[in-house]
């Protein structure tokens, strides 16, 4: 590895710790709040830390605990994280072809840590491949605020003033617009599939029956049918797709 | 019976790191299939998107106030704000709308 790809990687770290401050701040208020269902358990606060450091997953965790709460079987316990984390796979899947084919298998290994909602909106907002150092950068500082957030939460409850949770609690989905909606502007295709997205989300949380889904299963359910649809009908031209490969 | 909170905790971490790094793994030539590279393609936006209504209206303590920060976001975004200013906004939008209502 020559020098100017050493300092290239180092940017690329950097560039990941900056854009992973604000997901940083998100995930301690949200930690914060998953701390107080740890400690309802029983767990311990370096527990919750080496929990949500091993995990990094609000709705799998947060499933995960109330079924500890409830004694389940360790079998259970997999099956809930499963369910409540298969939206990662169709994100791993996505992610999986924004790395050259010849970066090192490692760096796969490494960055499958880091496939979070938010960790995966900020790296698909890269322009061309992704450099792993951003992934890594975004991630080490987003781990230590989740981890520490949750042991936080353990040791100290109720705290911090709610108007502050509430504030922070914004934070992430801000986030996300600021992912997917310069796109929209460009790919009117990309505007109305997200004011579906939107719709159909809402939809699906007040209809009854479906009401009753998890947000882990809506999300999966909504992103089959959604993104699905919207390949049969709008498949991507190549000339899109190779906006990627040139800027590489 | 009482169970391992330690073993819960090595399940747990276990399953979510093989749901994340398998496609990782397994998938390392680029896709060549149309509809797959479409469906790939919109899959961020529409997860993003489904992620984030109506739960940002949920998640501040009055609804009110998420509604206001989510239509603040999607302004600032669509003029080119970034994430960290795009997020921190709204955040303080919040704040200071929940001083009054």
């Amino acid at each position: 590895m020559g020098n100017t790809e050493k300092t290239k990687n180092g940017q690329e770290y950097l560039a990941g710790t900056r854009d992973g401050i604000p997901i940083a701040l998100g995930y301690f208020a949200v930690a914060f709040s998953l701390g107080i269902a740890a400690r309802s358990i029983g767990m311990t606060p370096f527990q919750g830390f080496l929990a949500s450091f091993l995990n990094m997953a609000s709705a799998g965790e947060h499933a995960a605990f109330t079924s500890i709460g409830n004694h389940a079987t360790y079998l259970e316990i997999a099956l809930v994280t499963l369910i409540a984390n298969a939206r990662y796979l169709l994100m791993s899947c996505s992610l999986s072809q924004k790395f050259p084919e010849r970066m090192p298998f490692y760096h796969r290994l490494l960055c499958g840590f880091g496939v979070t909602d938010e960790l995966f909106g900020i790296c698909i907002a890269r322009p061309g491949w992704l450099n792993p150092f951003y992934l890594y950068g975004a991630f080490l500082i987003s781990a230590i605020a989740w981890s520490s957030g949750t042991a936080l939460g353990i040791m100290m409850g109720n705290l911090l003033p709610f108007r502050a949770v509430s504030a922070l609690s914004v934070a992430l989905y801000g986030m996300f617009l600021a992912v997917i909606i310069p796109p929209a502007r460009k790919s009117r295709v990309v505007a109305v599939l997200i004011g579906l997205s939107f719709f159909l989300s809402y939809l699906f949380g007040i209809l009854p029956g479906l009401s009753a889904l998890s947000a882990g299963n809506r999300t999966i359910i909504l992103t089959l049918l959604i993104a699905g649809g919207a390949a049969v009908l709008f498949p991507v031209r190549d000339e899109q797709m190779e906006d990627k490969e040139n800027a590489a | 019976m009482q169970r391992n909170m330690y073993i819960y905790i090595l399940v747990m971490a276990a399953v979510s790191y093989t749901i994340r790094v398998l496609p990782l793994t397994l998938i390392r030539k680029p896709i060549r299939n149309r509809f797959i590279r479409s469906f790939l393609y919109y899959v961020p936006y529409v997860t993003l998107a489904v992620m984030t209504f109506p739960a940002m209206v949920q998640a501040t303590q009055n609804p009110l106030a998420g509604a206001l920060a989510l239509v603040l976001g999607i302004v600032l975004a669509w003029f080119g704000l970034g994430l960290f200013g795009v997020a921190a906004s709204c955040c303080i939008f919040v704040f200071i709308l929940e001083c009054f209502l």
